[in-house]
């Protein structure tokens, strides 16, 4: 027995090297033959696709230019309002003409062009064009709008539930309800307090949920990227600046322009470090959200893109492996990037709420 | 940080804005309100119904203290009573007991009495009897013996001893 088991792990071992050998092969070979070409492409892939799109394409061939998806609506002021659709761009390679204004897409970006669609470039290579305000429902949009609907009709049919089956949840309320009273006793409550958490609940419950829902949808094939978007994050964070010092009491204000207990000289001092604290608190939820959700898109479809650069018998299966792993881990990080940005949401709230105790 | 501002969308900024304000204060009217008031009712609810279970358990152990009290009394009672009776059952026997030892003594001391005139009156016509008898005897006697001087004297001495030891 023991014989045989030690010939297997030889032969693992052989088959391992073997396959590393040619791995390393056919990253060369590939190297050589396009200047990088399926590597450069998936690098642009995936930054295309971690950015927000003016139409919703649901899988395309970059090279024969073909598409598979659905425009959307783009809505400019350019002097005026502007409505039309996003097929008109055709994807970036054609100008859009909407009232005697040419509109070119580039980066995802619409920039007001000539008629020729002509774009000019600073010295680093960003284009000088005018930018017209963008209103556009984009991907991202769309995907929120989604959640959203998503989200009104399961909480309604939750809290529809209550009253048909006599305070018990039915159907996907069973599933829900623990969940809202998680928020409720696991994040409101011991953070805010007994007392004044009520005021807070329904922006808790929709951010949580919202966030958490909107990262599994970033997991689906679809893969929409809106958690890891700036200016959604930017959104949800000023959202939690504004409540938590529109509602702040006195002792918070307190503590932070003079600081109780200590000598007058160090209040003088804390006062702008706790008034930079401010605003760093949910400038950090902004960036800790965008952060998680782009770095693990990118991870995953790194990892997926390897598949089609190891064209190699063992390479490819141990890249879906990896993927497939990371996939699970991402949808962990998914409840628990939502639960982190509820949770310190609710602790910012508690500070602002806490009472003096000295 | 420069690309994160190039990548900033103040059009996707403001379609977040509004779709989750408008969110929070749809759902809020339609689904938190409604599922935290229900929930609440629901805890409330279980509060209350524990806490009554709590004061029926109360309620019963007083009933059960009650009974407990009463049954004491009414052995209490009962005791009293049989305690009672037995004294009462006492005193008839001692009291029956009292007059009895006095009739008794009454009929003995009455028997007592009619024996002692009884034995008067026997003693009388024993006397009375006797007296004849000697009177008789003394006839008989002096009738034969007068003669014999002697033989009176001894006769004398002796009806004069029977005499003493009658009496």
């Amino acid at each position: 027995m023991q014989k045989i088991s030690v010939v297997r792990i030889f032969m693992t071992l052989a088959l391992v090297l073997t396959s590393l050998n040619l791995v390393a092969k056919d990253t060369e070979n590939v190297e050589k033959e396009g200047k990088g070409g399926l590597k450069t492409e998936i690098k642009e892939f995936i930054a295309h696709h971690l950015l927000d799109s003016h139409d919703f394409t649901l899988f395309s061939d970059e090279k024969e230019h073909k598409y598979y998806g659905f425009p959307l609506p783009v809505i400019l002021w350019d002097g005026g309002l502007k409505v039309f659709s996003s097929s008109k761009f055709h994807h970036g390679q054609t100008v859009a003409e909407v009232g005697g204004n040419y509109y070119k897409l580039y980066h995802s970006k619409i920039y007001k062009t000539d008629a020729a669609g002509t774009i000019d470039y600073d010295a680093h290579h960003h284009p000088t064009n005018a930018k017209p305000l963008d209103f556009s429902i984009t991907k991202n949009v769309v995907s929120m709008l989604l959640i959203s609907i998503l989200m009104f009709f399961m909480f309604r049919s939750l809290a529809k539930s209550y009253k048909k089956n006599n305070g018990i949840p039915s159907g996907i309320g069973r599933f829900l309800e623990p969940l809202v009273l998680f928020v409720r006793d696991e994040i409101a409550i011991p953070n805010i307090g007994e007392k004044k958490y009520r005021k807070y609940m329904s922006f808790l419950l929709t951010i949580f949920f919202f966030i958490w829902f909107l990262n599994l949808l970033g997991m689906t094939p679809l893969a929409v990227n809106v958690t890891g978007n700036i200016a959604v994050t930017f959104g949800l964070a000023l959202l939690t600046f504004l409540i938590t010092n529109l509602t702040a009491n006195k002792n918070y204000w307190g503590h932070i322009f003079w600081m109780p207990g200590v000598p007058t000289f160090m209040k003088v001092v804390l006062a702008p470090i706790e008034l930079l604290g401010v605003f760093i608190k949910p400038f950090s939820l902004m960036i800790r959200l965008y952060a998680n959700m782009t770095a693990g898109h990118v991870v995953i479809m790194s990892i997926v893109g390897m598949m089609f650069l190891f064209k190699s018998w063992i390479g490819s299966p141990l890249s879906f492996g990896l993927a497939f792993a990371l996939s699970i881990l991402e949808l962990l990080v998914a409840a628990l990037q939502a639960y982190i940005f509820t949770m310190l949401a609710a602790l910012y709230f508690g500070m602002a709420n806490e009472e003096a105790h000295h | 940080m420069d690309k994160l501002l190039d990548q900033f969308s103040f059009g996707l900024f403001f379609w977040q804005i509004l779709i989750f304000v408008g969110l929070i204060f749809l759902l809020k009217k339609f689904a938190w309100g409604p599922i935290l008031k229900s929930v609440n009712d629901r805890e409330a609810g279980i509060k209350d119904a524990l806490k009554s279970a709590e004061e029926a358990r109360k309620e019963m152990q007083n009933l059960q203290a009650d009974n407990e009290r009463i049954l004491n009394e009414a052995r209490a009672e009962r005791d009293g009573m049989l305690k009672e009776a037995r004294q009462l059952k006492e005193t008839m026997i001692s009291d029956a007991k009292v007059e009895a030892q006095t009739e008794a003594d009454k009929i003995v001391a009455q028997a007592q009495a009619t024996i002692e005139s009884e034995k008067k009156a026997a003693i009388a016509e024993l006397k009375s009897q006797v007296a004849g008898l000697s009177v008789e005897i003394a006839e008989k006697v002096v009738r034969r013996e007068l003669a014999d001087k002697d033989k009176q004297l001894e006769l004398v001495a002796s009806m004069l001893g029977d005499v003493t030891l009658i009496n």
